[in-house]
């Protein structure tokens, strides 16, 4: 009971100092992205963009380890709402309007396709 | 847009921050907590507030012009829309019959079906 009790504490601790350490890095040294060099991945909407995809890996780790279906299917929601949240973003530093549309079609498709699996999961079929 | 000049876009900068803190917390408490209910009620709501935010932060800086009308329609479309597939995925969760947490102290829906049944 002791040594479960320790264990938890030290995952704790170290999921604190890399979170803060990873946060840190992201604040005060982002890195260059390397492929799309046109984007402004520094500034402050760079660094908005390396925290929305900081939260959306989170997401993956939830959707890897949940140990449920309904635990992939909220992480995926999830997923889909950050997309348009990046979307908005990427049309601030870039000054184009197109990549909202992006957005609002994530937003329809990810709510079409979360009500299905909910529907999926809840057992009955597709037509009632 | 990496020096903000005028007013608005500073206040649209301002609520691109408080959008990205309640995304990045809302993420966190998806992966921390012991349970699909907590998970969906801590993530749900504050990812959508976050990203309501960002979005209403892009019509603050673009103005009046095609991306701010799309951002505000975006705004419309997820508060209409994230709060029911929030509320299919529970229901489908509880009749799917995933147990709630161990510590958890009520379940109200769980009574309700037996009332009906």
């Amino acid at each position: 009971m002791n040594t479960v009790e320790n264990k938890k504490t030290m995952r704790w601790i170290a999921g604190t100092i890399a979170f803060t350490v990873i946060i840190l890095l992201i604040i005060f040294r982002p890195l260059p992205f390397l492929f799309y060099k046109d984007l402004p991945f520094v500034g402050f909407l760079g660094r908005a963009m390396y925290i929305i995809l900081l939260s959306a890996l989170l997401c993956l780790l939830r959707v890897f380890l949940g140990p449920t279906g309904a635990d992939r299917i909220v992480a995926v929601d999830i997923l889909g709402i950050l997309i348009v949240g990046f979307c908005a973003v990427l049309t601030v530093s870039t000054g184009r309007s197109w990549y909202l549309d992006i957005g609002i079609a994530w937003a329809l498709q990810s709510f079409i396709s979360t009500l299905a699996l909910s529907k999926y999961l809840e057992g009955k079929g597709f037509d009632e | 847009m990496n020096n903000p000049v005028s007013v608005m876009d500073v206040v649209g900068l301002v609520f691109i921050a408080v959008g990205l803190a309640f995304d990045f917390l809302g993420c966190l408490g998806l992966v921390r907590l012991p349970d699909v209910y907590n998970r969906l009620q801590a993530a749900t709501k504050a990812v959508t507030v976050g990203t309501c935010s960002i979005l209403l932060g892009t019509f603050f800086v673009v103005g009046f012009t095609q991306a701010g009308v799309k951002a505000l329609l975006c705004i419309v479309f997820l508060i209409l829309t994230a709060p029911v597939a929030a509320h299919a995925v529970a229901r489908g969760a509880h009749r799917a019959g995933i147990k709630l947490w161990d510590k958890s102290v009520v379940d109200h829906y769980r009574d309700d079906r037996e009332g009906e049944a």
